[in-house]
């Protein structure tokens, strides 16, 4: 593989409606840097795909923007900026961000419980009592995350019944009841087949009506499918910042261009 | 030799040797059923022992053993609850902590009869509890613990992480996390070292001689009054277990039918122990289902 410049780089500045702003965000584990002052714009309402080869830190500065990498040695230096808010700042409840901040995984991770209890165990746990608004919310979760259909008459069934596709389109269910304003999802369907891939790419066009999505993808036709914007990381940097179809059609970087067109990674 | 004819010796080694084990489980239940089962009676279950004449029962030191069981995990549940939880989910990585860990493992293996030695100084003589039932569950409690704990931090451990990651992204706290998603999934691990450990608590008969005495007072079980000295659920009177009692009738027992007590109480302490089990796991079942609804794997 061929030497890159890392410290070139192209990010479109995007102006438009931003939701969240990343100022060089750096990551370090313990004494190694993850990623190196990553500056982003994410604009609202729309699907923002992080793409990039194994150990390129796109995971990693995903998991820091609703502070998920906050364990043991893990430090995570620059801001992110909410609602014009640091909300890397120590000072601000880490909970009360996750909750505008929601997170899909890579492992369908439903919790051992009913498909409703899955959606209302955590409203129920932020104080949301009243019965009408909790079943309110199922339904338009499970709407929203369509995946209503499959099990509106089994509501009350164990979520591990369910098939992988089915519990990772719970899980997004589960993060959107909460109604958040952004959502982050790391990997949502490597561990899918391609149907339930399917459906769930179809979920996100729809939900980005309102809601505002961050995807880490391995896969490049995905990123270059569901995605408005597309950001390509490589060894911690970010390299090029563009929307989808400039990234893929017309790439500024030579190293984008290799990667989306297969040399590496 | 070909990979084919390895495997084949190696699986016929294997077998033969959970063999062994089944037979040897086999051969001392069925001995233990068959010569103390013919002694067994509602009779035997439900009249008092006697000390000189023959035609005793074992209904009080059947009683005392259940009775110190639950004592035990009473006492032992909650400390090991929250030194497992500690161990699992908030101990850091240090050396400090792996020194815990080897010293709960030595706990483990300490002998009974120091343990209920120590207990006797301890809590008979020094704090003058006298030999009671309370004394007992404290030695038991003190090799219990070790077990239990290990039990709960490997239960909790084996928990998936990402269960803990999805409720935190959800913006839970981790504790709220642990006690209401990877406790309830940790449920039948649990159940099953809780087995373990009363196993070895119905079992135990050294550390109790020291503890809990050898002598068994008539009790009266229409007195639900703890504090009264006859209640049978009174924690501080003396209380012979069915192991010592075992124990006892062969090392010194003067009835004509020492004998046939010994093999008789020994049917039913394993039987016992086989209705513990399938109670636990029951419980166990019906506490998963409540907190998860989901089926035990």
């Amino acid at each position: 593989m061929q030497k890159y410049d890392l410290s070139k780089s192209y990010v479109k500045e995007v102006n438009s409606n931003i939701a969240l702003e990343t100022d060089q965000l750096s990551v370090f584990y313990g004494k190694k840097q993850a990623t190196y002052d990553i500056s982003l714009k994410i604009p609202k309402h729309s699907i923002t795909a992080l793409i990039g080869a194994s150990g390129s830190g796109k995971s990693t500065y995903l998991r820091s923007l609703n502070r998920m990498n906050e364990n043991g040695n893990t430090n995570v230096k620059g801001k992110i900026i909410y609602e014009g808010i640091d909300i890397n700042s120590s000072k601000v409840n880490v909970y009360e961000v996750r909750k505008h901040i929601g997170m899909v995984f890579q492992e369908p991770n439903p919790f051992a419980k009913s498909i409703r209890g899955n959606i209302t165990f955590a409203l129920k746990n932020h104080g949301i009592k009243d019965k009408k608004v909790l079943e309110e919310r199922v339904v338009s979760s499970l709407k929203q995350a369509a995946i209503w259909d499959e099990v509106k008459d089994h509501l009350d069934d164990s979520a591990m019944s369910l098939s992988g596709g089915q519990k990772q389109r719970l899980c997004i269910a589960r993060a959107i009841a909460m109604q958040p304003d952004i959502l982050l999802l790391d990997e949502p369907t490597s561990a899918l087949d391609p149907v339930s891939t399917g459906k769930i790419e179809e979920t996100l066009r729809e939900l980005k009506k309102n809601y505002t999505i961050i995807i880490v993808t391995h896969n490049i036709q995905q990123a270059s499918r569901v995605s408005d914007y597309t950001a390509f990381m490589h060894s911690g940097h970010l390299l090029e910042y563009n929307d989808t179809n400039s990234i893929f059609n017309n790439p500024e970087m030579q190293i984008t261009n290799d990667y989306i067109s297969g040399h590496f990674g | 030799m070909n990979p084919k004819s390895v495997n084949r010796i190696a699986t016929t080694v294997i077998n033969s040797l959970v063999g062994v084990v089944v037979a040897l489980l086999v051969l001392l239940i069925s001995y233990i059923l068959v010569t103390g089962l013919p002694h067994m009676s509602l009779d035997f279950l439900l009249s008092p022992s006697q000390s000189y004449q023959a035609g005793g029962g074992i209904r009080d030191q059947l009683f005392n053993s259940i009775y110190l069981v639950i004592l035990t995990l009473i006492i032992s549940f909650p400390i090991a609850l929250g030194a497992g939880i500690y161990l699992a989910e908030y101990a850091p990585k240090n050396w400090i902590v792996d020194v815990i860990r080897t010293l709960i493992e030595v706990l483990s293996s300490l002998p009974s009869v120091v343990v209920g030695l120590f207990a006797y100084l301890v809590f008979v003589i020094k704090f003058q509890v006298g030999f009671s039932i309370i004394s007992g569950a404290v030695a038991l409690t003190i090799f219990n613990l070790p077990l239990l704990t290990r039990n709960i931090e490997d239960s909790i451990k084996s928990v998936p992480d990402f269960q803990m990651q999805g409720a935190l992204a959800l913006g839970l706290s981790k504790w709220t996390t642990i006690i209401k998603i990877i406790f309830p999934s940790a449920i039948p691990g649990i159940i099953t070292g809780i087995i373990l450990s009363s196993g070895r608590i119905f079992g135990e008969a050294a550390a109790l001689i020291y503890t809990s005495g050898q002598s068994a007072p008539v009790l009266n079980y229409a007195n639900w009054n703890p504090f009264s000295p006859d209640s049978f659920l009174n924690p501080m009177r003396p209380a012979e277990t069915l192991a010592v009692h075992i124990w006892k009738v062969n090392s010194e027992g003067i009835t004509p039918d020492a004998n046939a007590i010994s093999s008789g109480a020994s049917a039913v302490l394993i039987l016992v122990i086989i209705l513990f089990n399938f109670f636990a796991h029951w419980i166990g079942k019906k506490l998963y289902k409540k907190f998860t609804v989901g089926e035990v794997k």
